[in-house]
């Protein structure tokens, strides 16, 4: 199990932060994401593991207006 | 053309832009026939540092035309756009006057740094009015060129007070230095007619067409309150006429009630320094990094030259914010069929569509080729202005339609009948679920079958509401005054009634589901004008992101945000370039969410333009002092008080049995974790009922928080110490209503 934005999410072996958006259905594309307090950039979301028990936070950028 | 399925390859649009329908022919009639009721002359004039230092005020019952001051204390408390708009009407009314009455006005201004050229997003103007919805001032930010023109030709704000005899025409000729009003028997009357015709009556030769800007409305601003003004600017390369909206609140109904048809301004040939800035070299500067940036990065990110921000329909459906049904739902399963791929191919892609010079972000696109299937231009071939997001949302999803054609028909009469857009999605979803509950029925409807879906009906009743005929003239009232309608004739549980129609002080909803957002139910309703986004959109923040944890974190957003926002109406700027675009290197600021870097370029851009240096702190006193003046305003005007920022219980909660069990699972698991009441053995109405008690009490706590952060009492009033705080002390009026009300 991991927690995104606060919330339990799933754990499966090989998963990636581009199969955490695919999960929760993030969409939006000005986001900036975190595992455990560690930045991932976006070209780096196909490729980076999520481990299980790991705090992901998926910040959307969108807001004020 | 054929229309992608979902998934499907974008197809590129194949649609000649240049060819519509044309409406020039009578022109020669229609300029014979006017009479010159009042001609005066001034001296044009260029701002220095953004400020030429006078405005214009036109009286219409008596012809008299002034040109006022610009003092500096104006400039010190209100900046100018909506700050000037609530000046000039806090000095022109009083409490008793009410939209209809002469005193009320319509005031246009475009703040100290629009109309530079340097940056994206920096031309827009603020229109304010005493609203026919509300009651209390409204203010609407548009774009097209007449603000800027009107500047250029030397005034820094246009009152309109007083009612015309007869039809009008107000012409500004910023070339000549002339203003004169003239009667206008024999005019079209709806915009995109008016506007194309003016605009060839008024430019001396086709090379003077972009110089000309009209102002005006349509058909149905005659028979409704919720009539809407058009600011239209000359597309060179599609070779027509463009319209921007000032929508919300009903002006174009002032507008009408003055009687005036049209207002146009001709300026100078707009030039890159036409404001005289204290700092050229730092605006160009400026901009070049912000055009670098939109090149580089907005092909991957919200992609707002391709779709302008139609780009967010799909992802609203996503998120379960995107309003269907009228806002009981937060998605469809036919979204894909108005989501932004239909718009980029839909939309002419091989031109430029800024609403002012110099916006590289483009986002004004436009629909060619249509040809109507309805109404008095049916067989016509038109440019539909968008559509934009709130467009299809609250034309579409809104009252359950998904095809893009009807939708892009449903826009264009809004547009050119001078109907807010969202106003009438919102009041166009309340009928239908009127409709479907039994509220409504052919009879009262008078044969209409408005249920959901039925684009046929829904442009029927918006005919009528142009025609001044049925139905359509019950729901040109409004959402507010159909509800006062509906439970006075018997027609269904007045309960039922008040929580389904989504307005609050009078004035529709704009198209965001609020109901799993407890700050962005704040955001809505704890406006100064009415529900409208352009204050406080923190849904993401709020309930995705999980970043407002406590009251104290959501009153923090709703303090900053507003105040950051008035900041864009009172200077003319858009807000989309501030963060539909985002630096690359964004991410490793301290607060991303306010685009920092994008915020330091506004600071510069203010300082370039009036030589006045400000910091952020500064930037939001400014703010505070037009926005806490604007609440005093609202409480002169008899409202402005903590009654009047409750919102209806749909964007708070779930009304019915449908609405709660759609999303069962997140509300008895709310009611365990966070209620603390076994939903087991529960009924679905106890439930309900529960879920109600909890999330408007939760509502009440966040009004004491918003207040408390905001500086004023329990009952919403700005305190004494925070007028003090921001210099408004120094107005009489203003202390005396605070001081009159506890504050």
């Amino acid at each position: 199990m991991i927690q995104v934005n606060g919330d339990p999410l799933a754990w499966t072996p090989g998963l990636t932060v581009r199969g955490v958006l695919k999960a929760k259905n993030y969409l939006f594309p000005l986001l900036i994401i975190s595992i455990d307090g560690a930045r991932v950039e976006p070209p780096a979301y196909d490729t980076t593991a999520v481990p299980d028990g790991a705090v992901v936070q998926v910040i959307h950028l969108l807001s004020g207006g | 053309m054929t229309l992608p399925e979902a998934g499907s390859a974008i197809p590129q649009c194949t649609v000649d832009f240049t060819q519509r329908t044309e409406y020039h022919q009578g022109l020669d009639a229609i300029k014979a026939a006017h009479k010159v009721l009042k001609e005066v002359s001034f001296i044009p004039s260029r701002p220095e540092k953004g400020y030429n230092g006078r405005s214009l005020h036109v009286d219409l019952s008596s012809l008299e035309v002034q040109e006022k001051p610009v003092t500096q204390q104006m400039k010190d408390l209100f900046i100018g756009g909506r700050g000037f708009g609530l000046w000039h009407l806090w000095n022109a009314v009083t409490p008793a006057t009410r939209w209809n009455d002469p005193e009320n006005e319509i005031i246009i201004s475009p703040g100290p740094v629009a109309g530079i050229t340097q940056y994206p997003g920096s031309g827009k103007s603020l229109v304010v009015s005493i609203s026919p919805q509300t009651d209390i001032p409204i203010d609407s930010n548009v774009g097209g060129y007449f603000g800027p023109l009107l500047k250029f030709s030397g005034f820094d704000a246009l009152e309109l007070q007083g009612k015309a005899g007869q039809d009008v025409i107000l012409f500004i000729d910023g070339q000549n230095g002339i203003i004169r009003v003239e009667a206008a028997p024999l005019e079209p009357v709806d915009s995109h007619v008016l506007a194309e015709i003016l605009t060839r009556m008024y430019a001396v030769d086709e090379a003077d067409r972009p110089n000309i800007s009209v102002v005006c409305t349509g058909a149905a601003a005659d028979h409704s309150l919720i009539g809407m003004l058009n600011f239209s600017w000359w597309d060179k390369r599609r070779g027509c006429v463009r319209l921007k909206q000032a929508g919300r609140g009903g002006i174009g109904t002032v507008f009408r009630d003055k009687r005036i048809r049209a207002l146009v301004c001709r300026g100078p040939v707009v030039k890159a320094d036409l404001n005289h800035p204290a700092d050229f070299e730092t605006l160009a500067r400026t901009g070049i990094k912000l055009h670098k940036e939109i090149r580089t990065l907005d092909g991957s990110q919200c992609k707002m030259r391709r779709n302008g921000t139609a780009h967010i329909v799909e992802i609203m459906d996503a998120y379960d914010l995107l309003p269907t049904h009228n806002f009981q739902f937060g998605s469809h399963p036919d979204t894909h069929r108005i989501a932004s791929d239909v718009w980029e191919a839909r939309c002419s892609q091989a031109t430029v569509d800024g609403c002012w010079y110099g916006c590289s972000l483009a986002c004004a696109k436009g629909a060619d080729g249509v040809v109507l299937r309805t109404g008095p231009y049916r067989g016509h071939t038109v440019t539909v202005d968008g559509p934009e997001y709130e467009n299809a949302a609250g034309l579409g999803s809104n009252a359950g339609i998904f095809d893009p054609e009807w939708l892009l028909e449903l826009n264009f009469y809004c547009d050119t009948y001078g109907i807010c857009t969202i106003t009438y999605g919102t009041l166009a979803a309340f009928v239908m679920e009127c409709f479907q509950r039994g509220i409504l029925n052919l009879e009262r409807t008078g044969g209409l079958e408005l249920v959901w879906g039925n684009a046929e009906a829904d442009l029927e009743m918006m005919h009528q509401m142009a025609r001044g005929e049925g139905f359509g003239v019950i729901a040109g009232q409004g959402v507010k005054k159909m509800k006062e309608l509906f439970i006075a004739n018997g027609w269904g549980d007045p309960k039922l009634i008040q929580d389904i129609g989504m307005e609050c002080k009078g004035l529709e909803y704009s198209q965001y589901l609020s109901k799993e957002s407890l700050a962005q139910q704040g955001g809505y309703a704890l406006t100064n004008k009415g529900p409208q986004h352009d204050e406080a959109w923190v849904i993401f923040m709020d309930m995705v992101n999980k970043q407002l944890p406590t009251f104290e974190d959501k009153a923090e957003a709703l303090y900053y945000f507003p105040l950051f926002r008035t900041w864009f109406g009172l200077n003319g700027f858009c807000k989309l370039p501030w963060n539909d675009i985002a630096p690359a290197d964004n991410a490793s600021t301290a607060e991303p969410a306010k685009i920092p870097e994008h915020v330091q370029n506004y600071l510069d851009l203010f300082s370039a333009t009036t030589g006045i240096k400000i910091d952020k702190e500064t930037m939001l006193v400014q703010s505070a002092r037009v926005y806490n003046f604007q609440r005093v305003f609202n409480i002169r005007m008899g409202k402005g008080l903590r009654a009047n920022d409750v919102p209806p219980y749909r964007s708070v909660g779930p009304v019915t049995r449908e609405e709660y069990e759609s999303r069962a699972e997140r509300y008895d698991k709310q009611m365990v974790e966070d209620i603390g009441v076994d939903p087991a053995g529960k009924s679905l109405d106890e439930k309900i009922a529960i879920t109600r008690t909890y999330r408007m009490d939760r509502y009440s706590k966040l009004c004491d928080a918003v207040y408390a952060r905001r500086g004023w009492t329990a009952d919403g009033v700005p305190t004494m110490a925070r007028l003090r705080e921001l210099g408004l002390d120094v107005l009489p009026e203003v202390v005396a209503i605070v001081r009159a009300h506890g504050g």
